[in-house]
């Protein structure tokens, strides 16, 4: 290299955050005498302002060419430096990140001593890589203008018609004969009480009718290949192979009522599930000539009997069941043994209310203690623990509704391999953070929304609908994106073609073809995610990784035991 | 007049969401916020449940983004006074309050602040903390442009002397911007109830009875005692209490709903009590405890196994302050009986309730507000329309929802957006 190297350090107190553990003084004039190191400074909040302003006069006024932050965590914060570079006329790649924060202050709490001599070690590993960095150029490639969307329930309608008015042209996929989802299935619906038919009605019609929206009924999903703004679906629609290539994909493929064979006496006609009530109501075959007494058990396998979490819609669906049974039939009691009750902001509990109001008399039991069914001489009994008298009070129910929750559709987990997108430890799809991006995967170009994501009302599922349709917008709209050139290489003078990376890539961004010397392995670059699994399978040493270079990783290294000076 | 495709009002989680959105479609979006900096109220917080991730690292990168992006232009210390016209056409005025420092010219530095002589309660620390009169309200404000505080300053002069810059200017007039847009999306969020209308928990009469809000700050490491969560006397706390509802699902001020977000709020603020001092009681006194969304429910099961974190069920009747300053707090577990439970701290969960000045807001935007001032929906089941056309709405003002959920919510409604600017969306039936 001819080019003169000249690093400039930024330490970040991050408030007392690092400064309280991390003598950060101590480790700036550490920094300033490490090798092509030209300038170190410190900052209360490197990402302020006033912060990556001092980064951008700083390379100005001293001509750096290398940067480094040690600071936090390059997970939220590498972006923002790099367009720091970038803006004061940098490549974004000569920017190091080091992680004194998660590595130094956070888990030596306790230590700030060793924090400290830790932080100078971890600094002048990024020295040693730092100089080592090549600038690098940022991939662009095209997007085709179109979506598919799967599943076409009432999140994923909403998200197509969205992506439609946008201007793109969407294919919508169904399994089913029809569009609408679970609520097809439902009697009416609780805040306003409608009838699920007459919601669906006016929603299904606009789908149908919208000339940019592509109805796949019958169809299920048998393959998907590609990579953001390039993705090739193949479908079997009523048994025939289609192949479709859109630029992005939502997944909207909603969940199921979880079966409570086993639980609560369940089975027949007397002991049902809140989705198997819905049913009877809409079709009216209920008979209540023989029903005094219904008893609706919420948490039905859920919240740590047979799942960990909440359902978030039972305890709702619950009290609307109850209260329209109360208002058609005024004779009949209707208890509800619960032992939280969500029913949360505002029109929730307005409605709660009113169900009381209708004269629906709510029992709690406690977690430890959920109530038992049992059969005695004919009859259904529920016993429900009551906490302040200690004992069980037995029920007598003539019918017994299980509020079970929702969960993952089976099939989700062959979808989840064939898009390479994770699902949680719920079995839920699992968005790329649960914070900041609730509708986005990690793998560019594909969003998720409704109860796929888990458990959620119409509204909410509606809500995640059109955000997924905004961020699946996104690409469509620039016509391109852009990808990190952080990726795999292949020297085809080293490469014998084996084939071993190929089977490793999880991206499946690294395939061996034919070329006139022979097979070789290829890169699709904006496949690779720079995960670095086939650098490091592979036996021949061909495959070079961009940013994390042989060189580079090996000085960072050396850097890590050898505390002289090194350049 | 410039021409804007998209107004945001409001720079809090849920704005933001949808102008970044928006920006990165390509469309040009004005986001207009009240205060000195974007961030909202998830800047006041410590951490968030149910990650437990910091708040402010979290959102600082975005407040970035949006600030620095090329298709959007961040008018803070504004407020929208007028907006006329109809979907496809707003024609929007905005009120731009003079900063007494030249937007363009300050750097940040801060100079003008160390001079000034003034100490005066800051608001974005819950008033825990002085400010100067010249000042940012926190360090990661964005954008890093100081204020002078014309109302309280002495007009000592100092700021001027010191200014390098020169960019103090004592006689800057407020501004009126008026552009058009195609469409608009209010984000106004939150306020927390002053609870010192409860009257029987004492808030303002007892020094150790405190409000949520006012307790991250307290824990949080770049707070006013630097994470350190103490007693007003300066002792260290050994027991707190947390209690639920305060002003919430209550009929006596006409505040029947359920804030969503208290239940979860007061788990992380107890587990993080318990990471910073083991040693610690912990109790939270709720009525029905909501923890509905995704990993809630291991939420608690973890503040209850992990960290022993005491739940109670049982609504407080009253606080007694004892001679000591600790507190008792008179509460019944069940309808026959009166227990106390006597701790040297007391949260309190009030209400959040739409941010001061909506009804105004409602009025230039012509929209229509419910019962509880919360913007009011055209469709029951689509959160992201208001009453006129054109008008969408995301976050917590439109109804009580969690920070994710706002972010999707901001999302959503920058799609609807999206279907004016892009699509020509002008007059089809939206679902
Ligand atoms: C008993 C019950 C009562 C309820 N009552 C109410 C109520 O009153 N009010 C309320 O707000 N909410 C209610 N809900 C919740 C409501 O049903 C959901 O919020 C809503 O259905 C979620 O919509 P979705 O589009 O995300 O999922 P779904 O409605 O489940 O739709 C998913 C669609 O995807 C399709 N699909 C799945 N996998 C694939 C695949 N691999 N390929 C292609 N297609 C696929 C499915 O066939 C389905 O059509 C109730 C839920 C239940 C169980
Ligand atoms: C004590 C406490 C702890 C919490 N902890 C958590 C947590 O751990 N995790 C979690 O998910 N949620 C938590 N929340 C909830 C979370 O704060 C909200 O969900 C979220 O901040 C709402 O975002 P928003 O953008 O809708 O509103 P806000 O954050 O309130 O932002 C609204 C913005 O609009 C501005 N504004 C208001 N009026 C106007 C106007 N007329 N013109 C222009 N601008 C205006 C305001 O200044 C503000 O910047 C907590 C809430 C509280 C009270
Ligand atoms: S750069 Fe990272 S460490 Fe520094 S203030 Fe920002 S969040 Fe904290
Ligand atoms: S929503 Fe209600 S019934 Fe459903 S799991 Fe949660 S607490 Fe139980």
């Amino acid at each position: 290299m001819t080019e003169e190297i000249r690093i400039g350090v930024f330490i970040c107190h991050c408030g007392i955050n690092i400064g309280g553990v991390v003598d950060v003084p101590t480790v700036v004039e550490y920094a300033s005498t490490l090798p092509n190191v030209v300038h170190a400074e410190r900052n209360l909040y490197t990402c302020s302002s006033e912060g990556l302003e001092s980064i951008k006069a700083a390379i100005k006024e001293h001509n750096l060419n290398r940067v480094i932050v040690a600071s936090c965590t390059p997970r939220t914060h590498e972006p923002l430096f790099r367009a720091t570079c970038k803006e004061a006329g940098l490549n974004p790649y000569l920017f190091e990140f080091v992680n004194i924060r998660d590595q130094c202050s956070w888990v030596h709490m306790h230590e700030p001593e060793s924090a400290t001599e830790k932080a100078k070690d971890l600094v002048r590993m990024g020295v040693a890589k730092a100089a080592r960095l090549e600038p690098l150029e940022e991939l662009t490639s095209d997007v085709i203008p179109s979506a598919v969307v799967i599943g076409a329930g009432i999140s994923g309608m909403t998200a197509a018609l969205s992506l439609a008015r946008n201007g793109f042209s969407v294919h919508l996929i169904e399994k089913e004969k029809e569009i609408g989802g679970m609520l097809r299935n439902l009697y009416r619906l609780y805040p306003t009480d409608e009838l699920a038919e007459e919601f669906l009605e006016q929603r299904i019609k606009a789908v149908k009718e919208h000339k940019r929206i592509a109805l796949h009924l019958s169809t299920s999903i048998k393959a998907v290949e590609g990579y953001v703004g390039k993705f090739k679906v193949i479908l079997d629609e009523n048994g025939v192979e289609k192949s479709i290539d859109a630029g992005v994909i939502i997944v909207a493929t909603g969940a199921q009522e979880f079966e409570p064979e086993g639980l609560y006496e369940y089975g027949g006609e007397r002991v049902i599930t809140q989705l198997q009530l819905e049913e009877k109501l809409k079709k009216g075959d209920l008979d209540w000539a023989g029903i005094k007494n219904v008893v609706m058990i919420q948490c039905a396998g859920a919240r740590g009997e047979v799942v960990g979490y909440c359902s978030k819609i039972c305890c709702m669906n619950g009290i609307k069941n109850a209260k329209l049974i109360k208002e058609a039939h005024p004779d009949i009691n209707v208890f509800i043994a619960h032992n939280e009750l969500q029913a949360y902001g505002e029109e929730y509990e307005l409605y709660y209310r009113d169900a009381k109001k209708a004269g629906v008399r709510f029992l709690r039991f406690p977690l430890e203690r959920r109530p038992q069914v049992r059969r005695s001489d004919g009859k259904l009994i529920v016993d429900v623990f009551h906490e302040r008298m200690q004992l069980d009070i037995p029920f007598e129910a003539d019918l017994v509704v299980l509020s079970v929750p929702l969960v993952q559709n089976p099939d989700a987990t062959q979808l989840s391999k064939m898009l390479k997108v994770p699902l949680g430890q719920d079995k839920f799809f699992f968005e790329a953070h649960i914070k900041l991006r609730p509708v986005d995967f990690a793998t560019d170009g594909i969003f998720l929304c409704g109860t796929a994501h888990g458990p959620k009302d119409i509204g909410e599922s509606i809500a995640q609908g059109y955000a997924a349709a905004s961020r699946a917008t996104i690409p469509l709209a620039r016509g391109y994106v852009h990808s990190e050139p952080i990726i795999s290489s292949v020297n085809e003078e080293l490469c014998v073609g084996c084939g071993i990376c190929e089977s490793v890539c999880p991206y499946g961004a690294i395939e061996v073809v034919e070329t006139e010397e022979g097979r070789r392995a290829r890169v699709t670059g904006v496949k690779c995610k720079g995960c670095g699994t086939c650098g490091s399978s592979c036996i021949r040493r061909a495959i070079k990784m961009y940013h994390f270079t042989d060189e580079q990783l090996m000085a960072q290294e050396r850097a890590a035991v050898v505390t002289e000076v090194i350049s | 007049m410039t021409v804007k495709s998209v107004l945001v009002i409001g720079g809090g989680v849920a704005g933001m969401q949808a102008a970044f959105d928006l920006a990165e479609a390509g469309i040009k979006v004005c986001l207009v916020e009240k205060t000195l900096s974007i961030g909202g109220r998830m800047a006041q917080l410590d951490k968030t449940f149910p990650t437990n991730d910091c708040a402010i690292c979290i959102l600082a990168p975005k407040m970035m983004d949006c600030y620095r992006h090329e298709n959007i232009e961040v008018l803070t210390f504004s407020e929208v006074i007028s907006v006329e016209g109809e979907v496809g056409s707003f024609k929007v005025k905005i009120l731009r309050r003079p900063r007494f420092i030249d937007e363009e010219i300050c750097n940040g530095c801060g100079d003008c602040a160390r001079v000034c002589p003034m100490g005066i309660l800051n608001k974005f620390d819950m008033d825990l903390r002085v400010r100067g009169g010249a000042y940012i309200p926190f360090l990661q404000a964005v954008p890093l442009i100081y204020a002078l505080d014309r109302e309280k300053c002495m007009r000592c002069g100092l700021c001027k002397v010191v200014c390098g810059k020169d960019a103090i200017q004592y006689d800057q007039k407020p501004e009126i911007v008026e552009m058009t847009v195609s469409a608009t999306i209010v984000a106004t969020g939150f306020d927390a109830l002053d609870p010192s209308s409860i009257t029987e928990y004492g808030y303002g009469r007892y020094d150790n009875v405190i409000t949520a809000l006012e307790f991250e700050r307290l824990i949080c490491a770049a707070g006013p005692t630097g994470g350190h969560v103490m007693r007003k006397d300066g002792k260290e706390v050994k027991r707190i209490a947390w209690i639920q509802c305060v002003g919430a699902r209550d009929t006596r001020d006409n505040r029947p709903y359920c804030c969503s977000v208290c239940c979860m709020h007061a788990t992380k603020e107890a587990i993080l009590t318990k990471e910073h001092y083991p040693e610690v009681e912990t109790y939270i006194l709720y009525t029905d405890l909501r923890c509905f969304g995704k990993g809630f429910q291991e939420y608690v099961n973890r503040a209850k196994d992990d960290y022993g974190v005491e739940y109670i069920r049982g609504k407080p009747g009253e606080i007694r302050e004892k001679e000591d300053t600790n507190l008792e707090i008179f509460y019944s577990p069940s309808s026959d009986k009166v227990e106390i439970l006597e701790v040297d701290m007391v949260v309190l969960c009030t209400a959040l309730i739409p941010s001061e000045g909506v009804e105004a807001l409602a009025e230039v935007l012509g929209v229509e507000l419910d019962e509880y001032k919360f913007f009011k929906l055209k469709d029951p089941y689509n959160f992201t329309e208001t009453t006129r056309d054109g008008i969408f709405v995301a976050g917590y003002c439109q109804a009580p929802r969690d920070i994710p959920e706002c972010i999707a919510h901001g999302s959503a409604a920058a799609s609807r957006a999206m279907e004016v600017v892009l699509g020509g969306n002008r007059n089809e039936k939206s679902q």
